[in-house]
């Protein structure tokens, strides 16, 4: 067997393995890493079809910068637990999802039988590895010269996304309400602890120790201001 | 699918490496084979050097002796807490995910590994010689590996490497590991930007991602370090510190806080692979550093051409620089308070990100510049004045944010 074809299957499996387990695995910690197999592999069928600047942005990028945001997310809000799989969210959502699946499956395999190789892209990338200058330099000139405004309009657009996501996610007047919180700076709250922890040593029965929990602290802390 | 594209696939792996140009036989394999063993016993060996030399100077500089009982000067300290990791129960948490807890410390060595096939170690690099040597009758580079992608490979690594920590808090199902990896990965996260950032500085000097092709740029003594204007090294060394984990950046393992951080449920091996991984990072990125900013192994060879200027003076340059920059990271570790988080973050986006972004475009504006027979000093002080109306507006609006913020939060306290 050749060594690309090895290659080949060992990564397809890989890619097939992480997407079913994006899928199937009810841990969404377990299908955030199945999604990290799944953009490595393909990374590695990037390199095999010479496209070796398009591995290392996938590395990068996918895996390095977008499912660590994910698990960050998921780690943050400690979602991290099995989901209830046994009801949808919306109404008819699976049997919609089944249908949908079908008719991509069929559209991808009615435009490889009837359209032949064309479709896999086989013809450009043999094209692009002909050429003896080393692909980041034919990406960037063709980037920054004839796709130059296609380019920048898309940086523009992301930057427009991230101000709107921040402009959506900070709700408009609903300030703190600072009455809720204790007068004094937080050193004279520290300071009243101190004291209330130095009163309650006195008292063996109390519970003088450390509270772990912020509603802990904030109860001593109240009870320090009376 | 034909030979011809094989063969361009492996050449384009390995770039501009003239050693897979030609037929691949089973010469070429013996090269490879022997430049992967040297680079992974080398670089063990230097990091259980490391171990010693940072506990050393550690113990030096707090007046007591440190490890002095095996071996000579106490050298053989690091093996024999290698072998008694090693012998020790490996424990794992009832509450672990059992397939993750056990995946994460590889994930963290498997990169650390990585990385150094792209550090040129020695070959001359004056005469025109451009760091090739000849093995067994193959002429090839003193690095494992050259790909087109070149430092880039650097950078997936890193963004690969915040994996393992990540994890590793995640699976011990345990709430101190827990905080110190989301602590880790944001902050790892937030310094891959300030590092990318100042990597594109010499990427712009050097004009490639080759490793080899960064390092024989600077040959003559032309480094980058004062061929960028220092900011991008200085910023590149303070984000490579917080990448590392290392003092003052430890929050990670801030033993104070969090026990000991990511790695507190772990044991035996599985510790001792964390712990490797911490120095084979280390070692990484000062050699990463040497070769960006210091011209690599680089260096007078003397008009020498045979073994001794090919192999032993680079290699006595490259590790010199090396030593230079693993003594900075010991010095960080025993003089250096730990920085509090919101500093660590303010740092990181107020003035990191913004500087070396900044630092590049002064670059990129005096490099149009000059290429377009622009007058020089004209363009440099037209491009440091819109940076400074940048830097105006950015403090402004870093000032209205915190303004708004105190007037709303709880009186006296920053956040």
């Amino acid at each position: 067997m050749r060594v690309e074809m090895f290659t080949f299957l060992l990564t397809a499996a890989i890619c097939l393995a992480g997407s079913a387990g994006v899928v199937l695995l009810r841990n969404p910690v377990h299908n955030a890493l199945s999604l990290v197999a799944t953009l490595f592999g393909v990374a590695v069928l990037f390199i095999q079809q010479g496209a070796y600047f398009l591995a290392a942005i996938q590395v990068i990028v996918y895996a390095g910068a977008i499912v660590i945001l994910f698990l960050f997310v998921i780690m943050l809000l400690g979602v991290d637990k099995a989901e209830g799989l046994d009801r949808d969210p919306i109404l008819g959502q699976r049997p919609a999802a089944i249908a949908a699946a079908v008719a991509i499956l069929g559209l991808s395999l009615t435009a490889l039988l009837s359209v032949g190789s064309r479709v896999t892209g086989q013809a450009s990338t043999l094209a692009a590895i002909d050429g003896s200058e080393p692909n980041i330099n034919a990406l960037a000139k063709v980037l920054f010269t004839d796709y130059v405004f296609a380019f920048e309009i898309t940086s523009v657009l992301l930057t427009v996304a991230v101000v709107g996501a921040v402009v959506l996610s900070r709700k408009a007047g609903s300030a703190i309400d600072v009455a809720e919180f204790p007068e004094g700076t937080t050193a004279d709250l520290l300071q009243a602890k101190h004291d209330a922890a130095a009163v309650e040593e006195d008292v063996p029965e109390e519970v003088a120790t450390e509270d772990e929990t912020p509603e802990g602290e904030a109860e001593t802390t109240e009870e320090a201001l009376r | 699918m034909t030979s011809t594209l094989q063969s361009h696939v492996i050449a384009g792996m390995l770039a501009n490496d003239p050693l897979l140009s030609g037929e691949v036989g089973l010469t070429t394999l013996l090269v490879v084979l022997i430049k992967v063993v040297v680079a992974f016993v080398g670089l063990l060996l230097s990091v259980i050097l490391m171990v010693w030399f940072e506990r050393k100077v550690i113990a030096d500089m707090q007046n007591r002796f440190g490890p002095n009982r095996a071996g000579p000067f106490g050298l053989f300290q690091t093996i024999a807490d290698g072998m008694k990791l090693i012998f020790k129960e490996d424990l794992m948490p009832e509450r672990a995910d059992p397939f993750v807890f056990k995946l994460a410390p590889f994930l963290s060595l498997v990169p650390a590994f990585l990385t150094f096939a792209i550090v040129p170690i020695a070959g001359s690099f004056n005469d025109g010689l451009d760091g090739v040597v000849t093995i067994l009758g193959q002429q090839t580079f003193m690095q494992v590996a050259d790909p087109q992608i070149g430092i880039l490979l650097f950078l997936a690594m890193s963004s690969l490497a915040v994996y393992g920590i990540m994890l590793a808090g995640w699976a011990s199902g345990s709430k101190y590991p827990l905080l110190g990896s989301v602590r880790a990965t944001a902050q790892m996260v937030s310094y891959e930007a300030a590092l990318g950032l100042a990597l594109a500085s010499v990427l712009l000097i050097a004009g490639s991602l080759s490793t080899n092709a960064i390092v024989n740029g600077q040959a003559g003594f032309r480094w980058n370090v004062w061929m960028t204007g220092l900011v991008p090294f200085v910023i590149f060394t303070i984000a490579a510190t917080a990448e590392l984990n290392r003092p003052p950046f430890d929050l990670v393992e801030a033993e104070q806080e969090l026990v000991g951080g990511f790695h507190t449920e772990y044991s035996s091996f599985r510790f001792a692979m964390f712990f490797l991984a911490e120095f084979l990072n280390t070692v990484t990125m000062s050699a990463i550093i040497v070769t960006l900013f210091f011209g690599g192994p680089s260096g007078p060879t003397f008009g020498l051409t045979n073994w001794v200027g090919v192999y032993i003076l680079p290699f006595f340059w490259f590790f010199l620089k090396l030593l230079v920059f693993l003594c900075m990271f010991v010095l960080f570790r025993a003089t250096l308070p730990r920085f509090r988080y919101d500093q660590v973050m303010d740092l990181g986006w107020k003035l990191l990100i913004p500087a070396s972004l900044g630092w590049f475009l002064l670059l990129v504006a005096v490099r149009v510049g000059s290429d377009q027979g622009w007058n020089l000093v004209a363009t440099g002080l037209a491009a440091v004045a819109g940076l400074l109306a940048g830097a105006f507006l950015l403090i402004l609006s870093i000032r209205a944010s915190a303004a708004k913020r105190a007037a709303v939060s709880l009186p006296g306290e920053g956040t």
